[in-house]
């Protein structure tokens, strides 16, 4: 799931990371229109496959975050999403029949931070705060060519700061095991010691240095993505390549215990009426997509 | 309302050279002398110049004025209004070349997001090749920061028409002074945030109802998170949401005098919002010391135009239109907050005067 303000990059950094374009018909709505608008939660599946390794991608998006003037609850959407694919998953899970269960649980939030600010902003600390007992957070400072170096260290500090202040629970990598090799324990240490990484995304080829490289092109130079110097992509890249698993694993044994033990704690039939009303509307809502699409490619008689 | 005078010399003095303030009226070189004051004293005008008997000498009063201006001195009332970390401390003290902002001259620690806006005013005496201008920067902290920005744009119309208001009782005083101390906003620079898509609802809340009451004139802040195709994008998209809404910044179409002024100006709303980056750190480029900032990919120069549209705004707000700014203030939104209090319940009268109802609604909140 991402999360973050209109601007950030999200979009831009996803496809960066997947090397596909999530996004191919978007239109990005204009300020008037924002103003009506409240969180939508957008999910984009893709399968991807990598030396004969299949992955099925869901990319949750959701717009309308923090653009409203009154940004207050504007996320109870985001929870009841998180809440309905576990509360889905709950109830797969204790029917009889186990065996395709898809899970739809969301294992990791990349929640982004503007770089433009001091810090964490009221609306950044609240949200976290809300979700941190439900997903998994990995806090990212967009844009991070706005910053030089100083200002970035200077940020990440301060957000580390404000994260430990309020009591907000990060998701935490896990140190190496002892029998990893020396590489490898290096570079969690590296890892740990950058979040939260401070990523630039961008999926343009342009010409540096005599080769072809992913960057944004200024007048006085050229970032590139996949350069350490330049920022951290490459460390979220791997983070999330390598940590794949242990992001599943501590929202089933942690985040979806958790959900589980409280859910059946408080009692009530396991397939909840408002659960099965949500995605009844949202087969509709689909259904309806699909046959406006299919009347717009109909050929013109 | 918090509000501190500072005294700042911008450099030193330069060596003076014999000017006409600094000298007496009686000797006056030659080669100064309008020829209409000379033929007074039956002199012969000049050398080898003929007399021009057509030749009155109406324009020795722009002299007269440069000296008095000299004298008095200017005063420029500067708001900027934007959230916090979009550099608008830094961008202030990049224009006037000094430490002007609130944060410079209270050095805080930390830089704590307020729970409510505040209006904090710091005034500097800045001095360049002997004219003195009085420089008045209002800072509004807490602005656009909160979870729930509602109505923030309140305490701000407020300040603005209660500096009109002061304005004002002074003078319809009976004794009222020589010179009635302006406090008015000349100019109120809002900053938008990069990100490149569109403005936010609160970017045109915010303009749409202060445009009315004083100039606003919007920037891009922190402009080199954008490429130049990004930027053009992102400022054609923002001047279609301006004239959508129907929001008018300065230099605002209704108030252009003739062609001359409309072709300037034409020009100018082109290019607006003025991409900006500012910086108080020098650095050397090519043996060159600029103001500019260094990254691992290259350094970012604030006064090359290739770079950045710093330069522009600068000229726009000194350079070349601040007595426009000054005079717009004082001339049209002063006067209209003016006929609306004096005729608070006598629209009738206001009508007769030619004023239209949506100008004397503008300064409701």
């Amino acid at each position: 799931m991402v999360v973050g303000e209109s601007g950030l990059g999200k979009s831009t950094l996803i496809n960066s990371l997947f090397l596909t374009d999530l996004y191919p018909e978007r239109v990005i709505p204009g300020a008037a229109e924002k103003i009506e608008r409240t969180v939508q939660i957008e999910a984009s599946t893709v399968e991807i496959e990598e030396r004969g390794v299949k992955l099925r991608l869901t990319v949750v998006d959701t717009p309308g975050y923090g653009d409203a003037i009154n940004s207050q609850d504007c996320f109870s959407t985001i929870i009841s999403y998180i809440d309905d694919q576990f509360e889905r998953y709950l109830h797969d899970e204790s029917g009889l029949n186990r065996r395709h269960i898809v899970d739809n649980r969301v294992h990791c939030c990349f929640y982004f931070i503007s770089p433009l600010g001091h810090g964490l902003k009221p609306l950044d600390v609240q949200f976290m705060k809300a979700i941190h007992n439900k997903v998994n957070v990995v806090p990212v400072i967009a844009k991070a060519d706005t910053l030089t170096l100083r200002e970035r260290e200077r940020l990440k500090r301060r957000i580390l700061d404000e994260i430990d202040e309020h009591g907000i629970k990060i998701y935490h990598l896990p140190d190496a095991e002892s029998d990893e090799d020396e590489d490898f324990k290096e570079q969690t240490r590296i890892l740990k010691a950058s979040i939260p990484f401070a990523v630039v995304g961008s999926n343009q080829q342009i010409e540096a240095k005599g080769k072809k490289v992913r960057g944004r092109l200024y007048p006085w130079g050229v970032v590139e993505v996949e350069n350490p110097e330049h920022n951290d992509f490459l460390k979220l890249r791997t983070m999330l390549i390598t940590h794949m698993q242990d992001l599943q694993e501590v929202t089933q044994d942690l985040h979806y215990e958790n959900f589980r033990s409280d859910r059946l704690k408080r009692g009530g039939r396991l397939s909840s009426h408002g659960y099965l009303r949500r995605m009844q509307e949202m087969i509709a809502k689909m259904q309806a997509q699909m046959q406006k699409q299919d009347e717009g490619d109909a050929p013109h008689v | 309302i918090c509000c501190l005078f500072v005294k700042v010399q911008l450099r030193p003095a330069p060596p003076v050279f014999p000017s006409y303030s600094s000298m007496s009226e009686a000797v006056v070189p030659d080669a100064l002398v309008s020829p209409a004051v000379s033929g007074l004293y039956g002199e012969k005008a000049g050398g080898p110049t003929a007399v021009d008997f057509s030749y009155v000498g109406i324009d020795a009063i722009l002299e007269q004025m440069r000296r008095k201006a000299m004298k008095q001195g200017f005063e420029l009332n500067i708001m900027v209004v934007g959230q916090s970390g979009l550099g608008k401390s830094t961008l202030m003290n990049t224009l006037f070349k000094s430490k002007v902002s609130r944060k410079s001259v209270l050095a805080t620690a930390q830089e704590k997001i307020p729970k409510t806006i505040e209006i904090k005013s710091i005034s500097h005496d800045i001095e360049e090749k002997g004219v003195r201008m009085k420089l008045t920067v209002i800072d509004t902290p807490g602005f656009g920061d909160q979870i729930n920005n509602e109505n923030c744009w309140q305490p701000i119309m407020k300040f603005i028409n209660d500096q009109y208001e002061a304005y004002l009782q002074e003078e319809i005083n009976i004794n009222r002074k020589k010179r009635i101390p302006d406090s008015r906003v000349h100019c109120c620079i809002y900053f938008i945030p990069p990100t490149g898509h569109c403005l936010r609802p609160l970017d045109v809340e915010f303009m749409r109802r202060l445009s009315k009451v004083v100039n606003i004139v919007p920037v891009i802040a922190k402009a080199d998170t954008l490429t130049l195709e990004e930027r053009d994008f992102f400022k054609k998209k923002i001047r279609e949401e301006l004239r959508a809404n129907g929001i008018d910044v300065y230099p605002q179409k209704e108030f252009d005098e003739d062609a001359e002024d409309r072709m300037i100006n034409e020009k100018i709303r082109e290019m607006i919002p003025f991409a900006v980056v500012g910086s108080d750190q020098e650095y050397q480029v090519n043996g060159r010391r600029l103001l500019g900032r260094k990254t691992k990919w290259g350094t970012i120069e604030v006064e090359n135009i290739a770079h950045c549209e710093f330069a522009y705004l600068r000229d726009l707000l000194i350079r070349t239109h601040m007595q426009n700014i000054k005079d717009i203030t004082s001339s049209i939104h002063y006067e209209m907050y003016r006929v609306r209090r004096l005729n608070e319940n006598n629209t009738v009268v206001a009508h007769a005067n030619g004023i239209p109802e949506h100008h004397l609604a503008a300064h409701e909140m």
